[in-house]
């Protein structure tokens, strides 16, 4: 393990505590070559708080767990290079504040898989058929590389600031809709969720979301904003609802 | 001994009823699942770098371009056309220029029209970003506190009408058409403006351009004013072309492409719409400076302040007789 | 004894894999009650990370491919030590599998008339592998998770399984804790599919998470299932090995697909010395062949080139590379450099996105301007729980198993690919045949409360102890000993002492000491872990020792030729009162039509260890 050692130290203040309260926590740890906040905190765990709690699984920014506020900035733990941080400052590692904390570094998400558990799920169109182009899912793939880190749900100011979980299901859930919304088969229609259970009007656009996603979805741009067309189209739009209630189209051609 | 389940992730429910007057409702229940970042006042942060500088720097260039563009629009209604020296340079404010006979004389003609560009920017995705952000601090910064614990986000008036934005998109693209047909007046001269401005450059034409004069041709020509006007409604052309609204309605609205009539050339159009969309936040910061700048140019020629220079003259290339430049005109 | 929070379920499926989820659906969809348990948040099980592919002979870019060639790969690429019937119902429903992966709303990439595109891999004949990208795992889980519960299971996340429980032979229930509060569950139910996964964490250096300890085979010993093939360990080629925080890390094998060549520190394109002679016809002879291979690759032609010596199975070339290292010809910190960077960097970029940016990121290694340092990582456990083909039964009735956690499949040595079809085949086979089981038996089996509060008093019993040591400390001698000497070559003294070492191991990890209180604390859970992992470990060493022979991949450099005898033979690992015993049991024989393939396809014989593959396959991206 000493073969990468630097010699070099940088101090770690991480926050424990849990729903009663804590406070941060400093250790200094050694610094190896390449190391990533994620194995600082396996340093401190095996060497100065086996009880220190953390989400991880992959270690190779795949899985989204170690989802966590470093620098107060939502991050994965294990894409965080420690070098990246300004040398001989101490560096704040503080679990997401927009759940609630369970203990440590770990919050409990399970309010996302609630949420997700609404989303009308996949459904083919009646006898549609199961060819398509790459260029009808380059798209949807974007959406679906999301790891569910849960960072974009952190950030977001309506979740985090406003609180307001019981109107608004975040980005991830909209990009999860996106994808669903635009897969080139699917015939379920999300519009009046979107509008009436998901809150997509409470979105302000102002990109945190985007920001902070580890995969580089560009969530705002290409998930938020399409589905805030669709939902013009359908509520907003007095032109398509004449043309509508006169012809008996559908949108969405 | 055993006690009520609590943690499992249960089959799927379904959503509770919507909420009251327009107000969604995931079904969560307030306050329910709360985090530590409802409680931090505003500003509070451990963010370390400098999450002030974005958003006071783009509230600093809004501040100076919009109240520019007041100030051109609202008061600068004297020098808003440039029409000396051959030239016929029009400020993007203006255009297209209306005037009807009713209009008192203290009130701007620009009022009639600006509401266009106006509402396109102020509904414009990009700008309701910024706006939010700098103005309204609704978030200030990405995980900085916040200084209000309300917020409705876009579902009430006035903000709901933010999803009128595509009835702004249709008028710029109107507006589009005329601009650029300031932009080819901004490049004809007229003949005897040129033996005006620039005795030295008659001269060196000699006969042909006295002959041209004489006969009140028109032709092609750059000045500094013919550039700044086109750089304004290139600009505003990348700008309109870039929108969200336009990007859903040319085919980001379909599902499958493939599967659509005319779904080639839609997908072609989307995927170019999108590449522009990219830089929608340059467009949209470079284009209202380009306007400005546009205005600016016309403004100090016509009040005399600056002496537009020509670039280049073209007369061999184009002469036009009057009369179709009058279609023009 | 204290509170306890109870639930019954027809069915337990433990582990949220493609595997456990697929069982689940499957389950439920014929009117049981599920209950899907989990160590982390759903939709973070290994299956996550795989990044390949999954292998299905769809033939839509290769039309000769057919199910008989997908099996003949499997059983070739195992040495003849599969269960020929898994290998071919894996090979005939796999294509099944992957359409219904679509159904459920799965979008894979796309061949130009519009079906699913699939590219070639290692020891695969025909491009098979049906992919979305590099992230063809993240895909298959989402997908499942969503259509799972949207179904009606009960998912328990963060929950994690320490015991199972027997009412007279039959399987009863399970005990459990969640690991936010620390609080007990107990699982009463008919039926327990075993779907947890791997071994990797006993090992240092691997691709594997903090999951993988090896609970499912180690739970289903102590009931008395049957393990076999455990010495089969798949050591993955190439690992990063620098920086250090990122040992182990999978590079994928596209990497060599794309052409990517192994040197040693002095610049010797070693692989052609590790070819086995009797595959060596099915390699480039020389440079310029192995680049008119790749020529033809990238240009998406046929040719008559073969393949480049890189592409030689997963065994050898962690063999070869593990050997250059050995010998002195390691880069600066203990591999081999691959180097992709001749190529034009665009289509680096554009083939290797995650791998670019991995190397990018943690390794401040730009792949497109210089090699990569690689070595052998442990990846994927071949063996585990025996099962029966069709149903996925274990040896106890009411045990399920499928995915990694099961054996029988891959024989000595898995291909790439083969594992994420093994998971929706398999899962949904033993989903069903434990839905079956349960709705036969009329009543749930009874599990004795002293059984409960006893596993509940060993389960804390950490917490009790004032004095001992951290179980850090214990995983690090173990991971260690593991690498140390149970590793890529193995000899039988070596195994000796790790047996000896393990044995002392034990005792640490019986009385290591936990701090701090019950709520989310990983060093308990780890202590929990250790006792797991020792079991598999020793079953892995015990295993390796008796078998005396070299075969996929397992390496004795005491023994390195092939004894025909012994192929034969499955290494079947079973609890013998508080001992532990192995002893070789019968391969089953398989039939004569299946056995025709092979003579008529005149590719491999019994004694072939390695996957014929011709000229124009290419491994993708991705492993
Ligand atoms: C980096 C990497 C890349 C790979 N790429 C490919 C590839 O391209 N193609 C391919 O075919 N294969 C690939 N593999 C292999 C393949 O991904 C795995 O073998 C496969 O995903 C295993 O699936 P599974 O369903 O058996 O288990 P997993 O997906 O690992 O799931 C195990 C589950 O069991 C749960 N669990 C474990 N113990 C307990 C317990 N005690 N209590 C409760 N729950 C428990 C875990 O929480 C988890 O949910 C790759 C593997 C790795 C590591
Ligand atoms: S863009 Fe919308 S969803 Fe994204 S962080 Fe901002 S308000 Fe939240
Ligand atoms: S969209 Fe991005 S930030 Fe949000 S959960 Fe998915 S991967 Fe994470
Ligand atoms: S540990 Fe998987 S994303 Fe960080
Ligand atoms: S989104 Fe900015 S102009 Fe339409």
């Amino acid at each position: 393990m000493n073969a990468g050692a630097t010699g070099r130290e940088v101090v770690l203040r991480v926050y424990r505590g849990d729903a009663n309260g804590g406070e941060e926590v400093a250790y200094t740890v050694p610094v190896e070559t390449g190391m990533v906040v994620l194995d600082a905190i396996h340093w401190i765990q095996a060497h100065r708080a086996p009880d220190l709690a953390v989400r991880w699984n992959c270690k190779a920014a795949k899985c989204g767990s170690c989802s966590a506020e470093v620098n107060g900035k939502p991050a994965l733990m294990c894409k965080s290079r420690l070098d990246h941080f300004p040398e001989g400052q101490p560096i704040t590692v503080r679990p997401m504040k927009t759940f609630p904390i369970v203990r440590d570094l770990v919050t409990d998400v399970k309010w996302n898989y609630e949420i997700n558990k609404r989303i009308a799920p996949f459904q083919p169109r009646a006898n549609a058929e199961w060819r398509w182009q790459q260029s009808d899912i380059d798209r949807v793939q974007e959406f679906r590389k999301c790891i569910e880190c849960f960072l974009c749900q952190d950030v977001c100011h309506v979740l985090r600031s406003h609180e307001l979980k019981h109107q608004f299901a975040g980005p991830r859930f909209l990009v999860r809709i996106a994808g669903l919304e635009m897969h080139p088969i699917d015939g379920a229609d999300r519009v009046p969720f979107l509008k009436d259970t998901a809150g997509i009007g409470l979105c302000n656009i102002t990109k945190c979301c985007t920001e902070v996603c580890p995969e580089g979805i560009t969530i705002t741009d290409n998930a938020i904003i399409p589905l805030k067309e669709r939902v013009v189209d359908r509520y907003y739009d007095p032109v398509q609802r004449v043309w509508r209630a006169i012809t008996g189209a559908k949108d969405g051609t | 001994m055993p006690v009520a389940p609590q943690r499992k992730l249960s089959a799927a429910s379904a959503p509770t009823a919507v909420g009251a007057r327009g107000v969604p409702a995931t079904g969560t229940a307030p306050g329910a699942w709360s985090g530590a970042g409802s409680r931090q006042g505003f500003g509070a942060t451990e963010r370390g770098d400098a999450w002030w500088f974005k958003p006071v720097l783009q509230a600093a260039g809004l501040i100076v371009l919009i109240g520019y563009a007041n100030y051109a629009a609202f008061l600068g209604a004297a020098h808003y056309r440039y029409l000396e020296n051959g030239r016929d340079y029009l400020s993007p404010f203006y255009s297209p220029y209306i005037h009807p006979a009713w209009l008192p004389v203290w009130l701007s003609p620009a009022l009639l029209i600006l509401v266009f560009p106006l509402g396109f920017r102020a509904t414009c995705y990009y700008y309701r970003k910024a706006y939010y952000r700098s103005f309204f601090a609704d978030p200030i910064a990405c995980a900085v506190g916040e200084p209000r614990q309300a917020y409705c986000g876009e579902v009430k008036f006035p903000f709901l009408l933010q999803n009128l934005h595509r009835y702004f998109l249709y008028a710029a693209l109107v507006f589009l058409v005329i601009l650029w047909i300031d932009v080819v007046k901004a490049f004809i001269f007229s003949a005897p403006a040129l033996a005006a401005a620039a005795p030295a450059v008659t001269s060196a034409l000699g006969l042909h351009a006295a002959r041209e004069a004489a006969s009140g041709g028109h032709y092609l020509a750059i000045g500094g004013g013919s550039l700044a006007i086109l750089f304004s409604t290139g600009m505003l052309t990348l700008y309109t072309l870039s929108c969200h609204s336009l990007r859903h309605l040319v085919g980001g609205k379909l599902d499958c492409f493939s599967c659509a009539a005319a779904g080639g050339p839609r997908h072609k159009t989307w995927s170019i719409v999108t590449v522009l969309n990219g830089h929608h936040m340059a467009w949209a910061w470079w284009s209202l400076f380009a306007v400005c700048f546009a205005d600016f140019l016309v403004r100090m020629c016509s009040i005399g302040v600056i002496h537009d220079p020509t670039l280049a003259t073209f007369r061999h290339l184009l002469e036009m007789p009057n009369r179709s430049l009058s279609l023009l005109r | 004894m204290e509170k306890f929070e109870a639930h019954e379920h027809d069915v337990i499926v433990i582990g949220a894999g493609g595997a456990g989820l697929r069982a689940a659906i499957e389950a439920s969809a014929m009117g049981c009650s599920v209950g899907l348990v989990c160590k982390s948040l759903l939709g973070k099980a290994h299956t996550v990370m795989a990044e390949g592919g999954i292998a299905a002979a769809l033939a839509h870019v290769d039309p000769q491919d057919g199910w008989q060639t997908h099996f003949q790969d499997t059983m070739k690429g195992g040495s003849f030590l599969n269960h020929w019937r898994m290998a071919q119902i894996h090979a005939q429903e796999a294509p099944d599998r992957v359409r219904e992966l679509e159904q459920c709303g799965a979008l894979f990439d796309r061949t130009p008339d519009g079906r699913i595109l699939q590219r070639a891999f290692g020891g695969h004949t025909w491009k098979r592998l049906a992919h979305v990208g590099d992230r063809t795992g993240l895909e298959m889980i989402r997908t499942l998770q969503d259509r799972g519960v949207h179904q009606g299971l009960d998912v328990y996340m963060e929950c994690t399984i320490t015991r199972l429980f027997t009412d007279g032979g039959r399987i009863a229930g399970a005990l459990a804790y969640w690991r936010e509060t620390g609080r007990f569950v107990v699982f009463r139910c008919k039926a327990v599919v075993i779907v947890t996964g791997g071994v990797g964490k006993a090992y240092r250096v691997t691709s594997n998470s903090w999951e993988y300890t090896g609970d499912g085979q180690a739970l289903a010993y102590d009931v008395g299932a049957e393990l076999i093939d455990m010495e089969f360990l798949q050591f993955h080629p190439t690992g990063m090995v620098w920086p250090p925080g990122v040992m182990g890390l999978l590079v994928t094998e596209g990497v060599r697909g794309e052409g990517g060549i192994l040197r040693n520190a002095q610049g010797e394109r070693f692989m052609w010395k590790y070819l086995p002679e009797a595959r060596r016809h099915e390699y480039a002879a020389d440079e310029a062949e192995a680049r008119r291979w790749l020529d033809a690759v990238v240009e998406g032609r046929q040719t008559d080139a073969r393949r480049p010596p890189e592409l030689s199975t997963r065994d050898n070339v962690a063999r070869a590379i593990y050997t250059e290292v050995k010998e002195g010809r390691g880069t600066p910190h203990g591999g081999a450099s691959l180097d992709i960077s001749y190529m034009p960097a665009e289509r680096v970029k554009k083939k290797l996105p995650s791998m670019y940016h991995q190397f990018m990121e943690l390794a401040d290694v730009d792949i497109t301007q210089t090699p990569m340092e690689v070595g052998p990582t442990t990846h994927y456990m071949m063996g585990g729980i025996r099962v029966d083909p069709d149903t996925g039964a274990a040896t106890v009735p009411g045990l399920f198993a499928a995915g990694e956690a099961s054996a029988g499949l891959h024989g000595a040595n898995r291909l790439g690919g083969n594992s994420l079809s093994d998971l929706v085949v398999f899962g949904r086979r033993a989903g069903a045949g434990a839905a079956s089981y349960a709705r036969a038996l009329a009543a749930t089996p009874h599990i004795a409360d002293d059984a409960i509060e006893a596993e509940t008093r060993d389960v804390l019993a950490p917490f009790e102890r004032t004095s001992g040591e951290s179980p850090y400390g214990v995983h690090q001698a173990l991971q260690e000993c593991m690498d140390t000497f149970v590793g890529i070559f193995r000899v039988a003294g070596d195994l000796e002492r790790a047996l000896g070492t393990l044995e002392t191991l034990k005792q640490r990890a019986r009385d290591v000491r936990i701090e701090g209180s019950r709520m989310y604390n990983p060093g308990w859970h780890l202590a929990r872990d250790l006792r797991n992992m020792l079991t598999v470990s020793e079953a892995i060493t015990r295993a390796a020792l008796l078998r005396t022979e070299s075969r996929g991949a397992h390496s004795r450099l005491d023994h390195p030729g092939l004894d025909p005898a012994l192929g034969r033979v499955n290494m079947c690992v079973t609890k013998d009162g508080e001992a532990m015993k192995v002893a070789p049991t019968p391969l089953p024989e398989m039939p004569a039509e299946l056995k025709a393939l092979f003579d008529a396809g005149a590719a491999g014989t019994a004694a072939a260890p390695a996957a014929a593959a011709p000229a124009t396959a290419a491994a993708g991206k991705a492993s």
